[in-house]
């Protein structure tokens, strides 16, 4: 694939798309705003929710910035006690009453602040889980009424990962973000009024050692960012690396590449040690630079705050609460600051997501579509022309009529266009000109739903899914009943090795399908086929993948299928579609020549040289000599 | 998770026969059922998650209340000071996030383990196929090699399998002439050709080159011997050239140009925008079947070895181009011992010696002529490729 294939105009309906490579770099989120807005839109039906996850949370976090200074009162209470005893006034004691009633009170407070801290997660778990899961489903859905040249157009593994991989990430978001993002918040302000309403100079001291580590921090991550960056992109090189030569270990080995591969190794996983622990050694002493300037504003306050006690401007007990809330002060900043950068990611990931949202779906079904009853299987093609890409044509102006019951092969060399065709006539493309019919009605006109069960399709790549083979026979038909499936299997030469395996039709066959052959698997799409009982099928290269030997039992089992039915062949080898009535020679997207193996022969064109070119004249002599 | 993703994969690469079975419904319905699925055991494994914070949280409050509860009694007693109570609070909130680090370490922990043992696992893995480090070739033979391939009661068990992959081959590959390996799928023709360059050492017997077994070959030495192609052509990321000249590094351009073009690949890699610099991306993603197929012919051929291993190295063509290069083949390949894998007949039909593969047991050697009249598996094969042509 070419660079900016897939920029192809009109296809991204939102923003500009700038060639961005996911996976190294922090994803840049394109319209960020736009983005926000639509994603909120989501948490729009969850607002009740949401509204008490933000009140538990503002409870959770006022009961739990009260309580440092209700625990330096009972400081304060201690040591006034301790005094008066030290002046030896009589009868003095702690006043162990108070004590007791404000540490109950605590306690209380304490017990409110956790209650309502689980309550907001709790609650947030379940609206984030539901969000996501409409998320998936939206774009399952999506998927599902896309047209195939979405699918063509990108690898699996992109579709999946923005499915499933985007989505958990806008999860972990919601769960975790949000919440911390309002607990922060709150804690942050709570506790700046906190600590002015204990004393104001304190508080602006505290204040003032905040630039401090800020300037620290941001040294420090201007610099990591490099190289966290650049141990991305190491990684990267690496794995690639790994993966290619494990895939091909073979030909490393024989073509003695097994040193330089080594080398070349060696050399990227050096520099990726080299990346690697500068990012993290220059992260890892950011851990110490805070708690340096932390300490340091806590020896400002230890020492400003012991004048003022003995100035008796403020209370021994207030410092303590001073100081347990300058330790949350610091706290609240750092997570708004790590919340940021996870917005920015999430919001990434949400644009992906939005976007496969917003790509052009199927053109809908006529309003006046019909639905085929008791279909002949007459297909037409009419001055049809087609391309892929707006500047490159493939197929132009291509006529041809095939009655029902004629089987129509489709032979050319790779990339000639002959898939192509099939999809044009499952509708899966739309034409750019012309008209193909079916009993002589446009499939434009007809419900997709009744097009599609025209046909049926055995393809080159048996798709098979993981369930049992009952089950994927069955997928035919909806409403098939055992002894159609086993009666299609008869049919299909798949039953007697149905009955070999362990547990005969209930086998499970597994994700690849690797507890079976090739052929057999073959053999069981034969049989769906059968018992979907299609006007027209399509048979796709359907014997490529095995050996001749299988390909005659597939064969025999195909020919049954065959009978009576508008069939389209594509096959490399010439052998298995002589008997053909009707064979489109096709080069380029073309059809080059038409008509049955004999008038074509004699017409000694392509076909006849493809033909030969199987078997030199030689050698088909002496096959037929010596058989 | 697992669940969504193979359903959803499956609903990719099954997206043209779901949508002709007009399924939609159903793997929407399979769909939605995964995706509950997860979300129901998200939710609950976060419900827990959400109590841990909070329990955390409250257990580290009550431990200072308590601090603070008997510190003032026994301030009190005068047996402690307020500054002591202060510093303890601190002492025990540090401890407890010690604790809380522990526990974390407790879990991680066991992570680290698996991890390590699976490394473990892998660097105790001593290498099965050691080179020979007896050189009792002198360096003129093996300059000279003719690349005669001797197979002599060979048999091979893949390891822990019951039954053997190979039984008892015994053959001879005679430089200037092409021999064929041909049988079903899984009758064990690319295990033979994998045992020659030693990617399997053979379980018994011996296979001979130039009549000294190939365990006594420096394995490098060996392995230079051979221009190998395999079965699925990997291509590496780089230039076309660079990819060509992967076997040998000194290659001049006219050795590169000639070796493409034998492999009917120079017109297609002219055609590329940067030529023979064109950049292969990773896997070959750029090119097709057809046309990494005929890089990694051309890639063996730069090499010009004395032993050819095709691998069923012309699926991927279609018959024109097939036919086309294995013309080109022949002047090429003339002086050295070939040995192809193949599926198809007319890929065999020319070779001096054919070997017909069942089961892994040799069913028949011979040429195209003999076998047709001794061997049956043969004739099956054959019959089942062209009979139809035959009798039209």
């Amino acid at each position: 694939m070419k660079k900016g294939t897939r920029t192809s105009p009109g296809s991204y309906s939102m923003g500009p798309r700038h060639g961005h490579h996911p996976g190294f770099q922090a994803p840049k989120v394109k319209d960020f705003k736009g983005t926000l807005f639509r994603f909120l839109g989501y948490l729009k039906p969850h607002k009740g929710t949401l509204l008490i996850v933000f009140i538990t949370a503002i409870i959770s976090t006022i009961f739990s910035i009260i309580a440092p200074k209700l625990l330096g009162k009972v400081t304060t209470k201690l040591f006034e006690g301790l005094m008066l005893k030290i002046k030896g006034v009589p009868d003095a004691s702690i006043d162990f009453g108070y004590i007791g009633h404000l540490l109950l009170l605590l306690l209380i407070f304490y017990l409110i602040s956790s209650l309502f801290l689980y309550l907001m997660q709790y609650l947030m778990s379940g609206v984030a889980q539901k969000i996501v899961y409409i998320l998936r489903r939206q774009v399952n859905v999506k998927l599902s009424k896309l047209p195939l040249q979405y699918f063509d157009d990108r690898t699996h593994g992109e579709v999946l990962s923005r499915a499933v991989n985007d989505t958990e990430n806008i999860s972990n978001t919601l769960q975790q973000g949000l919440t911390t993002a309002i607990t922060s918040i709150v804690t942050f302000i709570g506790v700046i009024v906190m600590m002015f309403s204990i004393n104001i100079l304190l508080t602006i001291l505290l204040i003032l050692t905040i630039p401090l580590s800020f300037i620290g921090i941001k040294m420090i991550t201007g610099k990591s960012q490099g190289h966290f960056v650049e141990q991305q992109r190491q990684i990267g090189h690496l794995n690639g690396h790994v993966e290619e030569m494990f895939t091909g270990h073979q030909v490393v080995k024989v073509f003695g590449r097994e040193k330089q591969a080594i080398e070349t190794f060696e050399n990227m996983n050096n520099k990726l040690y080299q990346s690697a622990w500068r990012a993290q050694f220059l992260s890892g002493i950011m851990m110490p630079l805070i708690m340096f300037v932390s300490n340091i504003g806590y020896v400002l306050i230890s020492v400003v705050g012991g004048i003022l006690v003995t100035k008796r401007t403020i209370e021994v007990g207030d410092i303590q609460a001073f100081i347990q809330y300058a330790r949350q002060f610091t706290q609240p900043l750092t997570q708004i600051a790590n919340i940021s950068n996870l917005i920015q990611s999430t919001m990434a990931s949400a644009e992906r997501v939005f976007e496969i949202l917003d790509e052009k779906e199927e053109i809908p079904d006529d309003k006046e579509a019909i639905i085929l009853k008791s279909p002949k299987g007459d297909v037409t093609f009419d001055h049809v022309a087609f391309r892929y890409k707006d500047d490159e044509p493939l197929i132009e102006d291509m006529s041809i009529e095939v009655k029902a019951g004629q089987s129509v092969a489709i032979v050319g060399p790779t990339g000639a266009g002959k898939t192509t065709v099939i999809n044009l006539l499952m509708r899966f493309y739309e034409l750019r000109s012309g008209h193909i019919q079916i009993d002589h009605v446009d499939i434009t006109k007809i419900k997709r739903q009744s097009l599609h069960q025209l046909f049926g399709m055995v393809l080159q790549d048996t798709w098979l899914f993981n369930g049992t083979i009952r089950e994927n026979i069955g997928y035919g038909r909806k409403d098939a009943r055992d002894e159609e499936i086993i009666a299609a299997a008869k049919v299909a030469n798949a039953d007697h090795f149905i009955r070999t395996l362990p547990d005969g039709y209930d086998t499970i066959l597994n994700e690849e399908g690797s507890n079976l052959s090739q052929g057999q698997k073959q053999l069981l799409t034969i049989a769906r086929a059968l018992l979907a009982d299609p006007a027209i099928l399509i048979l796709d290269e359907a014997t490529s993948s095995v050996d001749t030997r299988t390909e005659v039992q597939i064969q025999l089992a195909m020919n049954k299928l065959m009978k009576n039915r508008t069939s389209f062949i594509i096959a490399h080898r010439l052998s298995t579609i002589q008997d053909a009535d009707l064979i489109l020679v096709m080069d380029q997207g073309k059809v080059v020549e038409q008509g049955t193996h004999e008038s074509l022969l004699e017409k000694n064109g392509f076909y006849a040289d493809l033909y030969q070119s199987q078997f030199s004249k030689a050698d088909r002599s002496s096959i037929g000599l010596s058989l | 998770m697992d669940q969504l993703n193979l359903v959803l994969r499956e609903g990719l690469t099954g997206m043209r026969v779901v949508r002709s079975f007009d399924r939609q419904e159903d793997e929407l319905k399979r769909f939605d059922q995964a995706n509950q699925e997860m979300t129901m055991t998200a939710v609950q494994v976060q419900k827990i998650m959400a109590a841990m914070m909070p329990m955390m949280m409250l257990i580290m409050n009550v431990a200072t209340l308590a601090v603070v509860w008997f510190g003032g009694l026994r301030i009190s007693h005068g047996a402690m000071e307020v500054g002591d109570l202060m510093a303890f609070i601190q002492y025990a909130m540090q401890i407890m996030f010690s604790l809380m680090m522990g526990a974390m370490l407790f879990i991680m922990i066991p992570r680290g383990q698996a991890s390590a043992q699976r490394i473990q696992e892998v660097l105790a893995i001593k290498p099965d196929i050691s080179s020979s480090t007896n050189h009792q070739l002198n360096k003129k033979e093996i300059e000279q090699t003719q690349g005669l391939v001797e197979f002599k009661h060979v048999s091979f068990y893949y390891k822990g399998a019951e039954n053997p992959a190979l039984m008892d081959l015994n053959f001879t590959a005679v430089p200037g002439e092409t021999t064929a390996i041909i049988g079903g799928t899984g009758s064990g023709k690319s295990t033979l050709l994998n045992l020659i360059p030693r990617f399997y050492d053979v379980s018994e017997g011996e296979i001979l080159i130039d009549g000294i077994n190939i365990k006594n070959w420096p394995i490098e030495v060996l392995r230079r011997k051979i221009g190998y192609v395999p079965q699925k052509a990997v291509l590496f990321t780089g230039s076309v050239e660079d990819n060509l000249r992967f076997g040998h590094d000194n290659a001049t351009d006219d050795e590169i140009k000639q070796a493409a073009s034998i492999a009917v690949a120079d017109e297609f890699v002219r055609q590329m925008k940067e030529g023979y610099a064109s950049i292969v991306s990773q896997g070959g993603k750029n090119l097709s079947g057809g046309q990494k197929q005929r890089l990694s012919i051309a890639r063996a051929l730069v090499r010009k070895p004395p032993i050819y291993l095709f691998d069923d190295s012309f699926s991927a063509l279609d018959y024109k181009t097939d036919a086309k290069l294995r013309e080109a083949l022949i002047t090429q390949t003339q002086a050295a011992t070939c040995i192809i894998v193949a599926q198809r007949i007319s890929t065999v039909i020319n070779a001096d010696k054919i070997i017909v593969l069942d089961d892994g047991k040799v069913a028949g050697i011979g040429s195209h002529q003999a076998l047709m009249k001794s061997c049956k598996v043969y004739q099956e094969i054959v019959a089942s490729q062209v009979n139809k042509e035959e009798l039209a």
